[in-house]
């Protein structure tokens, strides 16, 4: 087998989760901020997937977790998709700033 | 006897019956106020022959255990409470009954036999208390009971007045009653009747403290009883309707601080002080308020006058140690005064008007008041025969007996007064000729005039319980087993008794040479200062005014002031701090979701790296 160390897909999750935080924090328009949101979750995926793997006590319910996420980002999306499109609807704008009606 | 504790509850029951269904019964509720007030009556009646063969009955279980002191509630029939469950639940049907005719036609005619049930009930339960803590919460009840009836016309300025300043005079002795209460508590361990009386005559009492609370007791007394100088408000309680001021400003509630200072007569005669305090007060408002009596122009405030007048006559009674003389003149008075408002209120509701300026010549109008009226007159100015002769003479002779001779000589000329004033009433309203136009004049209707009628009987004999000639029955069963209470009767010399009846019946000449046969003027009369001084009743009410209000209101005025300024502006200034600090917070809550996420990442990077530094765990 060829010996990708465990560091090598810590690492690739790490830059992957910082890009989708980056993005997340930083861009104005809702649907990159959802997409970003993914970038996130498929980091933590990596690292799932990498320990089921390469852990401690390597066993297949890291990958089962990983399907799990999957399945619950995919259910998120469908909700935050639609709530963006009412969203849409209603105030004609995907920019996240203008998004601001919940204060005090 | 056993069952005494149920009279009461008969008026209770018409009060909450009447305030629950009142409105649909309209004026049949009358018939179950009577209907009630005749059964607590004939229950008393019952009670009251029972006395007269068995032993005090009394009953208590505990009420409230605090530490190691019991509070106990029950009820006692001894001698006084039977003679005054009768005196006062008689005078009550009687009052319903007649209630019936006077009240027709009112729109809250229900609600006014509500509150009749109510001032019954706390009446009765008062006279029933066998200790001071549940005398003193009926005593309250009683003064909530008048000054709703006082009040009963509230749409009227003056019924409104009259029945604040009742609540509140009478409150103002309340304070001493309740502080007098509370040392005796403190003294002696108990409310108790019976414990009081037997740590004063073991000794266990200091004598200043016996003194001090006996005086502080008697205040309230006086504030109920309408005694100098917190007599005020008993005038001025005439507003409420005139069976109102027959059963409770006669009767009943005014004679509470009687019977106060008598069941309490034991404490009493333990201080000397105690007594002539009781004595003087009593004596001074005799004559005072008699002196007012003889000038006023309203027929009901002259009664109220005479009421003030008389009660004084019974402190009178008891501070000189005549504790059966108090109680029978409390027991005629209650007759013939209540007889007295009743034919007032039958004059009244056939005249429309309470000025006796205005009326004259009813004799032959109004065939059965005007001899009623005039029994009750004799009765109470102590023409001989009458009840109020015997009982007006036991207290002159235990004044006499006891010593006090100036307080005696006093009262002497307070019966002159009396006899003149009443006489002045009768012949201004019976007698001459009609002073302004009155056609429609008609005789009330018999559920008026029987009650009076029936009154009027027992002012002629009610005194025949306890005369110097057939026998001193009332006495002797007043004080049997009870030495503390004194003698049955009290020896005095004869002349005593001519000299009673010599004054009444030259007031009553004078009163008829003044006003009937008019051989001697008016007119000087009306002219002299004397005259403005007592038609203004001392300018006692303008002396409140000036001293007492105005001090009040001034003290009012400042606490006013700093509540407005330093308690309100303390509470604005922590009120307003918090909300501004409240407000500097919400400056964080902008709604730009992405700057929440910013924050709460700075922050959870902050965390690593504080982590990292310490090594896992904040030391």
């Amino acid at each position: 087998m060829s010996s990708v160390p465990l560091s090598a897909y810590l690492a690739l999750g790490l830059i992957l989760f910082c890009i989708g935080l980056y993005g997340a924090l930083t861009k104005r328009n809702i649907i990159i901020v959802l997409i970003s949101i993914e970038l996130m979750l498929n980091a933590a995926n990596i690292n799932l997937v990498a320990f089921s793997k390469f852990g401690v006590m390597p066993s297949i319910t890291g990958q089962i977790f990983a399907l799990f996420v999957m399945a619950v980002a995919a259910a998120e999306v469908a909700v935050g998709v639609a709530i963006l499109i009412a969203l849409y609807r209603n105030r004609n704008t995907v920019n996240i700033d203008e998004v601001n009606t919940l204060k005090h | 006897m056993e069952n005494a504790w149920i009279i009461p509850l008969f008026p209770l029951l018409s009060f909450l019956f009447l305030i629950f269904f009142g409105k649909r019964l309209k004026e049949a509720s009358a018939y179950i106020g009577i209907l009630l007030s005749l059964a607590s009556f004939v229950y008393s009646l019952l009670v009251l022959f029972e006395r007269f063969t068995s032993p005090t009955h009394k009953a208590e279980s505990v009420w409230l255990t605090i530490g190691d002191v019991q509070l106990t509630a029950g009820f006692e029939v001894n001698q006084l409470n039977a003679l005054m469950l009768v005196i006062v639940s008689l005078v009550s049907f009687l009052v319903h009954t007649y209630s019936k005719g006077y009240m027709h036609g009112d729109e809250r005619f229900h609600v006014y036999y509500a509150y009749l049930g109510l001032f019954t009930f706390a009446m009765l339960g008062l006279v029933l208390s066998p200790n001071l803590l549940q005398t003193y919460i009926f005593w309250e009840l009683v003064g909530l009971g008048s000054f709703l009836l006082i009040g009963f016309y509230f749409y009227k300025e003056e019924a409104k007045k009259a029945a604040k300043k009742a609540f509140i005079m009478t409150r103002i002795g309340d304070v001493g009653l309740l502080i007098g209460m509370i040392l005796l508590f403190w003294q002696v361990g108990s409310f108790e009747y019976d414990e009081i009386f037997a740590a004063v005559e073991a000794g266990a009492v200091s004598s200043t403290m016996i003194t001090l609370t006996a005086i502080l007791i008697f205040i309230g007394a006086v504030g109920k009883s309408g005694q100098f100088p917190l007599h005020t408000w008993l005038p001025d309680a005439m507003e409420g309707p005139t069976p109102v001021s027959a059963l409770i400003h006669a009767a009943t509630m005014v004679a509470a601080g009687v019977y106060l200072v008598a069941s309490l007569f034991p404490l009493f005669t333990a201080s000397e002080t105690a007594l002539m305090t009781v004595a003087i007060i009593g004596a001074f408002t005799a004559i005072f308020a008699a002196s007012i009596g003889l000038v006023q122009k309203d027929i009901k405030r002259v009664l109220a006058y005479s009421t003030v007048s008389q009660l004084g006559y019974m402190m009178l009674a008891l501070g000189s140690a005549g504790y059966v003389a108090g109680v029978f003149h409390l027991m005629t008075h209650a007759f013939f005064k209540a007889l007295l408002f009743l034919a007032a209120g039958s004059v009244i509701h056939a005249v429309h008007t309470q000025d006796i300026e205005k009326m004259g010549g009813l004799w032959k109008k109004l065939r059965v008041t005007g001899p009623l009226f005039l029994i009750g007159t004799l009765a109470i100015s102590g023409v001989p025969l009458f009840s109020g002769f015997f009982s007006k003479d036991e207290i002159l002779i235990a004044a006499w007996a006891h010593g006090n001779t100036v307080l005696f000589w006093l009262a002497v000329i307070a019966a002159f007064f009396t006899a003149f004033y009443m006489f002045r009433l009768f012949f201004m309203v019976f007698s001459g000729e009609s002073r302004s136009d009155m056609k429609h004049v008609k005789e009330s209707p018999s559920v008026m005039t029987v009650p009076m009628m029936v009154l009027a009987i027992l002012a002629v004999v009610a005194g025949y319980v306890n005369t110097p000639w057939f026998g001193t029955f009332l006495g002797d069963w007043l004080t049997e087993g009870n030495p503390a209470l004194g003698h049955g009767h009290i020896e005095g010399p004869s002349w005593i008794m001519i000299v009673a009846t010599v004054v009444s019946l030259l007031g009553i000449f004078l009163a008829w040479l003044i006003y009937s046969k008019r051989s001697l003027s008016r007119d000087w009369l009306g002219a002299s200062t004397l005259y403005t001084i007592l038609y203004n009743k001392y300018y006692i009410d303008e002396l409140y005014e000036l001293t007492v209000l105005k001090v009040t209101k001034g003290l009012s005025l400042i606490l006013r002031f700093i509540e407005t300024f330093i308690v309100e502006g303390i509470v604005k200034g922590v009120s307003g701090a918090v909300s501004g600090l409240g407000h500097l917070g919400s400056r964080f809550q902008s709604g730009q979701i992405q700057r929440y996420g910013a924050v709460a990442f700075v922050g959870l990077a902050i965390l690593i790296v504080v982590f990292a530094v310490t090594g896992g765990y904040l030391k």
